[in-house]
């Protein structure tokens, strides 16, 4: 099972033939991800790794079946990429880069709903269904199978998280990166709602930080939806007002998404919030022995 | 990035929006002049903050002379620990009501939101929810006439005013998706006899799209380092604290700040290194650090990709031709970390596996 993705999940990588997609094209291989084919303007009839590159979606689409595509191209021409994958039918796109303008942004949403089409990011790391498939950038050695779904807002944090229940011995189902900006597809809700329902999953972690609503929406969702239990770790609790921590979204505005009021909320949701980062395998341990909540 | 009202005035004009008849001071001669050419005036310190009337920089005035000292002791001073190095001097309105008309970005929703109000003039923050039209737009380029008229009917206006909010509207929904604005904000927009004008204007347009608006003023908000830091693709934030940070990523760098907290300790900045740690970055990193003078400095890194042998060699290297005059925590983890290590051990650099005990010992050396 795992959720969105999985082993016979085959994928396109758009912009396979710079740096970033080639280096990570590999890395995908060697976690045992379906890399259909590529796509770089100009560069068809290559190929990377082996993966066969063509000029444009539409192209990779007449030769593959894809179910997904990820994006490796500069910030500012994201949105055309983007609106090429969607407009060629592909159902899963996930957005890597950081630094698109907002605008852009909105736009590409805008189409993914029409085209009922589900976007994860932008500034997002990927996702991985631990042991099937991933597509994304984060490092390969710590996503073992196991049963704790894991979603968030940031990266390297994830990847702390995910590797210190790896030193436990314990693994994840699936690793779902939301992304850092302040207007994303995919949102908590979508990803508890899939856990909830998902076999392989019996916990899920929930990796949020300061900024927007996203885990006061979550909390809500929680209280109502989920039977599985869940622990979270928000980062953020010694930001300054006004302060843009790294990710566009991470900003308190105006007393608008302070960590104590994303905890209050969770805390009444049921959820346990750990209040540094190690202290999560603990909790998470705890959760699995325990049926329900 | 914020814009000054002043700009912010301009690009409404250019819109069609209606705005005061005014200019803008730089000099108390200026302001005199101006003055005496509109007669009732009011005269409004430029700063990237609200509640400048408060804080002693909005005057009312009709007097050249009395412009002109105004001017002269703002001009170069600092209001709102904010440097006043302009001024807008503008006609006086009569104002008859105060409404309040914004847009900006719901990230929930994915889309633009309009949020109006009559009662404006005030901090919108104090405006019952009751009071409050909020409006989802889907993205597009324009502004439907019926939107137009629909939020204008939520705010219980009529006959002229109704008409001409509407086209301020539709005009500023224009502008909102022409400059890639993130905030669009006229706090208040005033009936004035017979005219609707933005008496205010607060205008932020988004950072990431700049690139496609060298139309656009630009305005500098960042502080010295803060700058140096974006030119070297650095996330960088000056806090107050004593101890100098450096991780890679956004999530984590928070959390390792939020660790030191815990601890009792405190950060002296936020910097974000990104992906790779390699020599370059890690040397530049340190500049910045050490330029607060920092007791001690922390540095977190979850290698996952980048290989943890590489960061060791490049910081050894860095700290040989740099000095590094104060005690460095490192915590290193990922691809090759004992190799990691054992290099920063042979190099007299203290190494720690987990975050948490890396955070406590900066914390203890800081304090000492």
């Amino acid at each position: 099972m795992a959720i969105y993705i999985n082993e016979d999940t085959n994928i396109l990588i758009q912009g396979i033939t710079g740096n970033q997609g080639s280096f990570h094209t590999e890395q995908m291989l060697a976690y045992g991800t379906k890399i259909a084919a590529g796509v770089s303007p100009g560069k068809g009839g290559q190929n990377v790794h082996g993966v066969p590159v063509y000029n444009s979606v539409s192209e990779a689409v007449k030769h593959h079946k894809i179910d997904a595509s990820i994006l490796f191209v500069p910030a500012r021409y994201a949105k055309d990429s983007a609106f090429e994958a969607l407009q060629a039918g592909i159902n899963l796109l996930v957005v890597l880069p950081e630094h698109i303008p907002v605008h852009d942004t909105m736009a590409i949403m805008e189409l993914a709903a029409c085209k009922g089409a589900t976007v994860i990011g932008p500034n997002s790391f990927g996702l991985v269904s631990s042991g099937k498939s991933k597509i994304g950038i984060m490092p390969n050695q710590y996503f073992v199978p196991g049963p704790v779904g894991v979603v968030s807002r940031s990266g390297t944090l994830s990847y702390e998280i995910v590797g210190s229940l790896a030193d436990v011995g314990i693994g994840t189902s699936t690793v779902v990166g939301l992304g850092g900006d302040r207007v994303v597809g995919l949102n908590f809700i979508d990803v508890l709602s899939r856990f909830e329902k998902d076999p392989d999953t019996r916990v899920v972690v929930l990796v949020g930080e300061i900024g927007g609503t996203a885990e006061e929406d979550a909390s809500s969702f929680i209280a109502e939806h989920m039977s599985k239990p869940v622990i979270a770790y928000l980062a953020g609790k010694s930001a300054p007002t006004g302060k843009r921590m790294g990710h566009a979204g991470a900003i308190i505005e105006r007393g608008m998404g302070t960590l104590e009021g994303k905890i209050k909320a969770l805390n009444q949701a049921g959820v346990k919030v750990a209040s540094l980062p190690f202290e999560v395998p603990e909790l998470v341990k705890k959760a699995l022995w325990l049926p329900g909540r | 990035m914020k814009l000054y009202e002043y700009m912010g005035k301009d690009l409404f004009s250019q819109y069609g929006i209606p705005v005061p008849r005014g200019k803008v001071a730089k000099s108390p001669e200026d302001a005199a002049e101006i003055t005496a050419e509109i007669g009732d005036s009011v005269i409004k310190s430029q700063i990237l903050s609200g509640k400048r009337g408060k804080a002693g920089g909005i005057k009312f005035t009709k007097e050249p002379e009395e412009a002109r000292e105004f001017a002269a002791a703002l001009l170069g001073s600092k209001l709102i620990g904010m440097p006043v190095e302009a001024l807008l001097v503008e006609e006086k309105l009569t104002t008859d009501k105060e409404y309040y008309v914004a847009i900006t970005i719901d990230g929930k929703r994915r889309c633009p939101v309009v949020l109006a109000s009559v009662r404006g003039g005030m901090d919108i923050e104090e405006v019952p929810e009751e009071h409050m039209v909020r409006y989802h737009i889907s993205y597009k380029t324009e502004m439907m006439p019926f939107e137009a008229r629909e939020i204008t009917r939520l705010m219980h206006l009529h006959g002229w005013e109704q008409e001409q909010v509407q086209n301020v509207l539709i005009k500023l929904y224009r502008m909102f998706v022409d400059l890639d604005a993130e905030l669009l904000e006229i706090n208040p927009l005033v009936a004035s006899g017979d005219r609707i004008i933005a008496a205010d204007a607060k205008v932020t347009i988004d950072d990431e799209a700049l690139f496609r608006h060298p139309e656009i003023p630009f305005v500098e908000e960042r502080t010295e380092w803060e700058k140096r830091a974006h030119a070297l693709g650095l996330a960088y934030v000056e806090l107050d604290g004593n101890i100098g940070v450096m991780a890679n990523g956004a999530g984590i760098t928070m959390a390792t700040l939020d660790t030191l907290q815990h601890y009792g300790g405190a950060a002296a900045n936020f910097l974000d290194a990104g992906g790779g740690a390699g020599e370059e970055a890690t040397a530049k990193a340190l500049e910045l650090i050490l330029a607060k003078d920092p007791k001690a400095i922390l540095i977190n890194i979850f290698g996952g990709i980048t290989r943890c042998d590489d960061v060791a060699n490049a910081f050894v290297t860095v700290k040989k031709k740099m000095g590094i005059p104060v005690p460095v925590v490192i915590r290193l983890v990922g691809t090759n970390q004992e190799k990691g290590r054992q290099i920063l051990k042979d190099a007299g650099i203290e190494t720690f596996e987990t975050m948490h005990e890396a955070a406590e010992k900066a914390v203890s050396l800081a304090t000492q």
